[in-house]
């Protein structure tokens, strides 16, 4: 068998799965802070002022990598749910429901920092403009499936229910990416391309790329930590549980 | 052995057998009426029983009520089936479980949003709704109400396995609600500020469109899912 493939298959045993998230999980937690750490002195100290918002547009290094992982990590949520309810992997359901209450905190941290930042800028703390307005209902959709999740009894039917709601909300994602583009918004639009040019200048860029990076090895700990004591919780009283060192604590 | 049951005819037999249960408890059916008109009196005095106060955001209330309404009856949409195992037969019965989930959503349109659209003249006239305003309104309506108990199929087949749901419903409904209520309620102001309200009603009829075909399935999925 191609050693990929049956990585991937070992990967689906809880015992498996636990070893090698207890050997991430620190990596991602580790390299994701020191990754954010460079970004946030760039952003904090090396980048210009704005010349329109002065200082007051830093905010947008964690604004910006928070913003797009709410999204992501909802859409990767969906994938997970649908693999789960495909075919029936175990661990999917564990990863997907593990997803939902970190991209709720990202969620949260997107709708403060913007709130923050609004003030200043806008004059208000908050505005019913659609992209503000989709990116609450992301949170209460976050929030609606760990809800769900938690209010039914038997734990894989309640992976799959809340994983059934994460795929059907999937059809906001696009509206909240378009809604500065089909909508007059107070929002600004688009300034950043991955491709073609950013309207964003050049000395300003490098430390969000690192923040974006930052973010995503951070998830990936938190990812797997979580995951790991889902894991753990739903094998308890399995032989091996007992012998892992921290669930005998 | 009679021959295998058809589409149209399990249909029949589900709504004769809807209506004979509603028939029977017909006090049950004014609810989210009387509901509606509870919202619409607490509204008026809440905000001083004023014409002026009353009459430009006599739409938007109007379209809470009725919204509120519903999300109060979703939870008996499945409840009673899945209390006394009819929602299993359903699942072995010989015509695609879909087809049945919305043959229910349309007769719990019937007897909850309906009779609600039937009263929507006389609540707006408690409310001093412009008249130019009430066709758009009743529209808006017949557009949505089904609309929102067909995304309120999905929630309730997800929570119709737990004993009670209470807030969750309505933590579920909420996110799926509000575009519906947005346009709805937006085509109203669109017109009081003198624009041209059918895009969000052209909207609505889309989204009715796509909900029709994709909110039985999911809802279908959701309860395959709550019952095995």
């Amino acid at each position: 068998m191609n050693p990929l493939l049956r990585w991937f298959h070992k990967l689906g045993s809880p015992p498996y799965f636990d070893r090698f998230a207890a050997r991430w999980a620190p990596w991602g937690y580790g390299l994701g802070f020191l990754v954010m750490a460079v970004g946030l002195y760039g952003a904090l100290f090396v980048v210009p002022a704005d010349y329109q918002q002065g200082d007051s547009f830093r905010i947008l290094y964690i604004h910006v990598p928070s913003a797009w992982m709410s999204m992501a990590v909802f859409a990767l949520m969906a994938v997970y749910a649908a693999i789960a309810l495909v075919w029936r992997i175990k661990l999917c359901e564990i990863l997907a429901m593990a997803c939902a209450p970190i991209g709720a905190g990202f969620t949260l941290v997107t709708l403060a920092t913007g709130s923050i930042w609004g003030k200043p800028m806008w004059g208000t703390w908050w505005d019913w403009d659609p992209r503000l307005t989709t990116e609450l209902i992301l949170l209460f959709l976050y929030l609606g499936v760990i809800g769900l999740y938690n209010a039914i009894d038997d734990r894989r039917a309640a992976a799959r229910a809340a994983g059934l709601l994460a795929i059907v909300g999937v059809v906001l994602l696009p509206v909240i990416r378009y809604s500065v583009v089909w909508w007059n918004s107070l929002h600004q639009g688009q300034t950043i391309r991955m491709f073609g040019e950013s309207s964003m200048d050049a000395s300003m860029v490098w430390p969000l790329a690192w923040m974006v990076i930052g973010t995503k090895l951070w998830f990936l700990g938190a990812l797997l930590a979580r995951a790991r004591a889902d894991n753990l919780r739903r094998e308890a009283g399995k032989a091996w549980v007992t012998q892992v060192p921290e669930a005998s604590r | 052995m009679s021959a295998a049951p058809t589409l149209l005819s399990t249909a029949r037999a589900l709504m004769a057998r809807d209506a004979r249960l509603l028939w029977r408890r017909r006090g049950d059916s004014l609810q989210p009426a009387l509901f509606a008109l509870l919202v619409v009196v607490l509204f008026a005095l809440a905000l001083g029983g004023e014409r002026d106060a009353l009459a430009p955001s006599a739409g938007a209330v109007l379209w809470v009520a009725v919204l509120l309404a519903g999300l109060l009856s979703l939870d008996t949409l499945f409840r009673g089936d899945a209390e006394d195992g009819s929602l299993e037969q359903w699942m072995l019965a010989p015509v695609p479980l879909a087809w049945l989930v919305a043959v229910r959503t349309f007769m719990h349109w019937a007897t909850t949003s309906l009779p609600l659209l039937v009263a929507t003249p006389v609540l707006g006239e408690l409310l001093y709704l412009p008249r130019d305003q009430l066709g758009l309104l009743l529209v808006g309506l017949a557009l949505g109400t089904p609309l929102l108990s067909l995304l309120g199929s999905v929630v309730a087949a997800l929570t119709v396995g737990m004993r009670r749901s209470g807030i969750l419903v309505a933590l579920l409904a909420l996110p799926l609600y509000v575009p519906v209520l947005v346009f709805g309620a937006g085509s109203i102001a669109a017109s009081a500020q003198g624009l041209d309200p059918t895009g969000a009603l052209l909207l609505l009829a889309a989204g009715l469109v796509l909900t029709l075909v994709l909110a039985p399935l999911a809802a279908a999925a959701a309860i395959r899912i709550a019952l095995t």
